[in-house]
């Protein structure tokens, strides 16, 4: 028997939800509405925040102090370059996982997983190291490469999960039609595990476009992307609240409204075989 | 030509040894089935023979070439599966031409071969259609269609028709038949059902437990079978399997004898109580309680009217009692 749902329940169940969600959302809309606000108005108590004049000033001072569109570009290389670079490595390697697993796999799976648990700060002198033997240092190229080695695990997870609900029969079958590995790879699985992949992908655009650590500790100006962007705001000087919180909403805009469009594929992926 | 030839093939699971080794020739144009209880290694045979599983020693000779080592799109031969395998995201059309995609063949040609394959199979209709979108018939005819034009050595079915409902599954065992006398391909065709294997067969394997228990004509097995294990398999109703006095008389182990072979008479032979009455109208199944050889199944003629409690004689008939020695092997 279904059970009995009282208006009361979902009134107080809608109300707690909504708390919740706008306790998530408080940060990202408190920085939205710092950044239309004058820098001495920016840190009053809220209320006379909320009650002083509303501009764009911080804006326009942030367009001609920084160069927006350069650190967008970066951003949009890094994270788009390096999903795509994971993808290609991702998607065999996650097919030989799920399809011709050794008697290793699963540990292979939680070696690479482990990975994720190291503070990435434990390898920062050896990799600052390298990239700077190897002229890496502040370029698109490294910054691409270490944001698909620190997704990979990730994505092959992911993609593992994605392909373990394809019915293996349905790749005999394409093997007994003359399929090659490659053609089995691209005629039949990637596009029934287009969902998964593209889920996927929208959450690696996602983590890399957030990615602050490896992008603050490996560029200076020229690969810099968006989070190092807003890191040159908060400088030892003092803070100016308006103007990082301006050079915040510009950075989080474009990640949040993909984010917005594509929250259906993102969720229907992340809960991709949980239901059957 | 579509010879199949399995010389000592043996598969091992880790340290299960599912088939232990095995000799069989399939003749060219043949519709060969193998029949035999679930876990019987008939669907793993058929991996071996489409190159899905490697064989852990022995050798497959396809037209004499030696096989073994090929992979299934080098084998020249085309499968079915049980649950049709279609590409969901793909119509009709484009399944059935995915195998002349991969073989390189022109758009044109391909396309008219498809064409064919829907006329001889009735999937016109349907071509734009997704597999998502089709019955389940409509989708093993469209997963044999894929398999047709492609126009190999032989046909691997594995268990095609068991997701079917039951009135499906005769009208596609006959189309399947009336494919084979069309085409004259070579067919290996893996089942559970012995009715099916019985009427659709030129060549029945049975297998028990990885090893072939007796290879031949549906009607030779039926009426030869060489151990009590083919004898209980093949037929249906079962084969009454009497051991005993009974069969000690005969000079037996166990005697056989089957439910149609079994007349009803006035007095003599073995009495006893009918505890079960089937009417099917063509035929009547009893499930009768002997005096001296326990339950056995008797198949009369439909217009047998008899029911539970009806006491009654039974008689082998003369000439239809198979004699089993202790080992099970036939007299």
């Amino acid at each position: 028997m279904a059970r009995k749902v009282t208006n009361t329940r979902k009134a107080v169940v809608t109300v707690i939800a909504w708390g919740i969600g706008l306790l998530i959302f408080f940060p990202i809309l408190w920085t939205i509405l710092m950044s239309f606000h004058a820098e001495g108005d920016a840190i009053k108590n809220p209320l006379d925040m909320l009650m002083s004049p509303w501009s764009f000033d911080s804006y326009a001072e942030v367009q001609t102090r920084s160069n927006y569109a350069l650190h967008f570009m970066n951003s949009v290389v890094i994270s788009v370059g390096s999903t795509i670079l994971a993808l290609i490595i991702a998607i065999p390697a996650a097919w030989a996982m799920a399809f011709v697993p050794g008697p290793k796999t699963k540990d292979l799976l939680m070696w690479m997983l482990s990975t994720k648990m190291m503070p990435a700060v434990g390898v920062l002198i050896p990799m600052y190291l390298g990239f700077k033997n190897m002229g890496l240092l502040d370029t698109r190229t490294g910054l691409v490469a270490v944001m698909t080695l620190i997704n990979l695990p990730i994505v092959v997870w992911m993609l593992y999960t994605y392909f373990k609900e394809i019915p293996v029969e349905i790749l005999e079958a394409a093997r007994m039609d003359g399929a090659s590995l490659r053609s089995e790879i691209i005629y039949v699985l990637t596009p029934m595990a287009v969902p998964g992949i593209a889920s996927t992908m929208l959450l690696n655009v996602i983590l890399a476009w957030n990615e602050a650590f490896w992008t603050l500790q490996l560029t200076t100006h020229d690969a810099a992307p968006l989070t190092q962007f807003i890191a040159s705001y908060s400088s030892p000087e003092g803070l100016f609240y308006a103007k990082l919180s301006a050079a915040s909403t510009m950075a989080i805009a474009p990640i949040l409204i993909l984010g917005w469009f594509s929250q259906k594929q993102l969720v229907r992926g992340l809960t991709f075989g949980a239901v059957k | 030509m579509g010879k199949i030839v399995l010389k000592s093939v043996r598969k091992c699971f880790g340290e299960v040894d599912v088939i232990p080794s095995i000799d069989l020739s399939i003749e060219d144009g043949e519709f060969v089935v193998f029949v035999g209880p679930s876990g019987c290694g008939k669907s793993t045979l058929l991996r071996l023979i489409a190159g899905l599983e490697d064989v852990t020693s022995g050798n497959i000779l396809i037209d004499g070439v030696d096989a073994t080592d090929l992979p299934p799109s080098k084998r020249k031969l085309a499968m079915v599966f049980q649950s049709y395998a279609l590409y969901p995201h793909m119509t009709v059309r484009k399944n059935i031409m995915f195998p002349l995609k991969m073989a390189g063949m022109d758009l044109d040609t391909a396309t008219r071969r498809a064409d064919d394959a829907a006329k001889v199979l009735n999937l016109t209709n349907y071509m734009e259609r997704k597999p998502g979108q089709l019955s389940g018939g409509q989708r093993q005819r469209v997963a044999i269609g894929r398999a047709i034009v492609r126009e190999p050595e032989a046909f691997l079915f594995d268990e095609p028709l068991s997701n079917l409902d039951a009135a499906l599954r005769v009208n596609m065992r006959q189309e399947i038949t009336e494919l084979h006398q069309q085409l004259k391909t070579t067919m290996i065709y893996v089942t559970h059902d012995q009715v099916e294997a019985m009427t659709m067969a030129d060549k029945i394997v049975v297998l028990n437990a990885g090893r072939i228990e007796q290879v031949g004509t549906p009607l030779t097995l039926y009426e030869n079978p060489v151990n009590t294990f083919v004898a209980g398999f093949i037929g249906s109703p079962k084969m009454n399997l009497i051991t005993g006095p009974e069969a000690a008389k005969l000079g037996a182990t166990t005697i056989g004898v089957r439910p149609e072979h079994l007349d009803i008479v006035q007095s003599g032979g073995w009495n006893g109580v009918v505890g079960l009455s089937e009417h099917l109208g063509s035929d009547t199944f009893l499930k009768v309680q002997t005096d001296v050889v326990g339950t056995i199944n008797v198949r009369a003629g439909g217009e047998v009217k008899l029911s539970h409690g009806d006491r009654i004689c039974l008689l082998p008939q003369v000439g239809k009692v198979h004699r089993f020695g202790p080992d099970g092997k036939a007299l």
